[in-house]
């Protein structure tokens, strides 16, 4: 598409400056994209069987071990964070797969620590 | 003579506490790039027209030793001046004593000035540089704070409250910035953040300088804490003093009028919007085609560019924009940009200031971040902020006003005093495209050329729906007026309405979606 430049926003625009299109309600914009929505996270639907630290901290305790059958809402992982201890549960019944974490790692918000199948 | 006498001990004391924490801190200080507080006042201040209260005020700490320690002026310096003739109370935290921590006597010359301010309805300017509490002074520090905090909110809409970042200002202490109406930032100077990058890391594992924490531009760009950036403090305090001449003393005054002046010829309104209602342009231009002399002073030129908000005068007098901005992100509503704009629109309302709405709004941003960030709750706050607002409100639509958006920015159901629109004004539920694919649904699908049948229909909307005079058949808009006639529209309508009286009904306050 051929932008028709007006006077004046062409002193605006930098030399040469692409710009993105937004779609809203099926209509097309040329405009400036934000950094922010370029770099959005795309949504993630939740993984029961990813178990993920909702809080950033160290592992202080891993309370089951690979094979290991467990119920939902069971305490699996003692998480140091804030200067409290955290318990980090099952979010379904299953058998514990695989720990990614050992005891005194510090982990990230967000980060996998147990699988359960 | 034994006054000479005394007036010479006098002299002698105040060129000690002048020193503040001494020369060795000052040259410290210095190769920050960072000014002395009372250098700060002076280069902020008219010339001549500061005065100091409480520079011999000390400390009354006792524990961990500090009995010993003299700490000039308390670590921070309060009185009052003129900028460009008008008062202002100011207080400026001098990190050379102590770090410009805050202890109990500190908080209270701080408090002392802020009531000073209020009660003689002049507007504050606190220069923030501070390490943060006196740690030895304890709980004191503590309540120093609040005291502070307090005092900021209930000055708020009384009189303009300004915050001056120019050093550290972290933990507690970004809440009285926070609480005020505006906030300055100079990069590289400037760092707020309520736990520092120390703390980040131990308790996270997270690894983060000050500068990309809470440096300058990340409140100017990110968080939307600060409204104004500037390169260096001088540049800082020509802000302040430019933004000191576009607001009123107090909530019961008006902001000073200049003499008028005419936009400048460069900024030809007619040829500045794209016809093509999908196309961009810098919507700042049009604002500089309608206000005095083209002078417009832009209000959080940085962050949710997607809305532009700032002061401009017409007819001499300080009037507040905010306007939809289609040259970023094609003009959107979403989280961000509601909040600046609720926020600015209530700047205006508690000072005074006649706000124009300028409307070229495709609709809300859709995506789930912006569901989940509460773009219903934000949303709401422009809604509020115009519906509550009682000092005149002139709206002019240039191209698109689509949906929830036209009902947004400053509509007449909105209680909009005047709503003119411009021939290329496109008042509708929503934009064509959208509009004919759910109205033809079953028509589009069931032809046997879909694409084609789409793009009639979609003419046939545009046509129909896709103009001003819908909206002008039932008297949501006042007037249609070609773009050149815009400022006298404005001019004409300012002056209508600068006896604007309403009545709201009576409350303790209101609950708007915060």
């Amino acid at each position: 598409m051929i932008i028709r430049k007006t006077e004046l926003t062409e002193l605006t625009m930098k030399k040469n400056e692409k710009l993105g299109v937004l779609n809203i309600d099926s209509n097309l914009y040329k405009t400036r994209i934000s950094s922010r929505f370029a770099n959005r996270k795309p949504y993630k639907l939740i993984d029961p069987h990813m178990i993920l630290s909702f809080i950033p901290g160290t592992v202080l305790d891993i309370l089951v071990k690979p094979g290991q059958r467990v119920r939902k809402g069971d305490s699996l992982m003692l998480l140091d964070s804030m200067k409290m201890q955290n318990k980090l549960k099952s979010t379904m019944d299953g058998k514990v797969k695989t720990i990614l974490v050992k005891k005194g790692d510090r982990v990230s918000k967000g980060m996998v620590l147990i699988e359960v199948e | 003579m034994a006054i000479n006498k005394k007036i010479k001990e006098l002299q002698e004391k105040r060129e000690k506490m002048l020193l503040g924490g001494g020369e060795q801190a000052i040259e410290k200080q210095k190769a920050l790039g960072k000014r002395t507080a009372r250098e700060r006042i002076m280069a902020l201040l008219d010339t001549n027209s500061f005065i100091e209260y409480d520079l011999f005020v000390e400390h009354e700490a006792r524990d961990f030793d500090m009995a010993k320690k003299s700490l000039p002026s308390d670590g921070v310096i309060i009185g009052s001046g003129t900028i460009y003739g008008a008062p202002v109370a100011i207080f400026a935290q001098d990190f050379t004593v102590a770090g410009g921590s805050l202890g109990r006597m500190h908080s209270r010359k701080i408090t002392k000035i802020m009531d000073h301010a209020l009660m003689m309805r002049i507007p504050l300017i606190g220069i923030n540089d501070s390490g943060g509490a006196r740690i030895q002074e304890g709980v004191n520090s503590l309540a120093g704070y609040g005291e502070i905090f307090f005092r900021n909110t209930i000055s708020s809409g009384v009189i303009p409250q300004i915050s001056v970042i120019l050093g550290p200002c972290a933990g507690g202490a970004v809440y009285s910035p926070a609480l005020t109406d505006f906030v300055f930032v100079v990069d590289n100077i400037s760092k707020m953040f309520i736990t520092g990058p120390e703390v980040i890391k131990t308790v996270l594992g997270e690894e983060i300088s000050m500068e990309e924490l809470g440096g300058a531009r990340v409140h100017s760009e990110i968080t939307g804490n600060a409204h104004f950036f500037a390169s260096t403090e001088e540049e800082c305090f020509d802000q302040i003093k430019k933004l000191i001449t576009f607001i009123p003393w107090n909530n019961g005054q008006k902001a000073k009028a200049f003499e008028p002046g005419e936009p400048k010829r460069e900024y030809n309104i007619e040829k500045i919007v794209p016809d093509d209602p999908t196309l961009p342009y810098d919507v700042k231009d049009v604002i500089r085609s309608i206000v005095d002399n083209s002078d417009f002073f832009e209000v959080m030129e940085l962050y949710a560019k997607n809305i532009v908000i700032g002061f401009g005068r017409m007819g001499g007098r300080t009037t507040g924009f905010v306007a939809n901005q289609p040259l970023e992100m094609a003009g959107v509503l979403d989280v961000d940009s509601s909040d600046k704009a609720a926020r600015f629109i209530r700047y205006c309302d508690a000072f005074n200031i006649p706000i124009i709405t300028l409307v070229d709004v495709p609709g809300y941003l859709p995506g789930v971040d912006q569901e989940h960030a509460g773009v219903i709750r934000h949303g709401a706050k422009v809604l509020y902020a115009y519906s509550e607002a009682t000092v005149p409100k002139l709206t002019v639509i240039i191209r698109k006003a689509y949906g929830g958006g036209y009902i947004a920015m400053s509509s007449r159901h909105l209680r909009a005093d005047f709503v003119f629109a411009w021939p290329s004004a496109e008042i509708a539920v929503m934009g064509p495209e959208g509009a004919a694919n759910i109205i033809f649904r079953k028509e589009i699908l069931s032809s046997e050329d879909p694409d084609g049948t789409r793009r009639k229909k979609v003419a046939e909307y545009k046509e129909k729906f896709a103009n001003p005079y819908v909206a002008a058949a039932r008297g949501f808009v006042d007037a249609v007026i070609e773009p050149s006639e815009t400022r006298r529209f404005l001019m004409h309508s300012l002056n209508a309405s600068e006896n604007k009286t309403v009545q709201m009904p009576e409350k303790k306050h209101g609950l708007p979606p915060l």
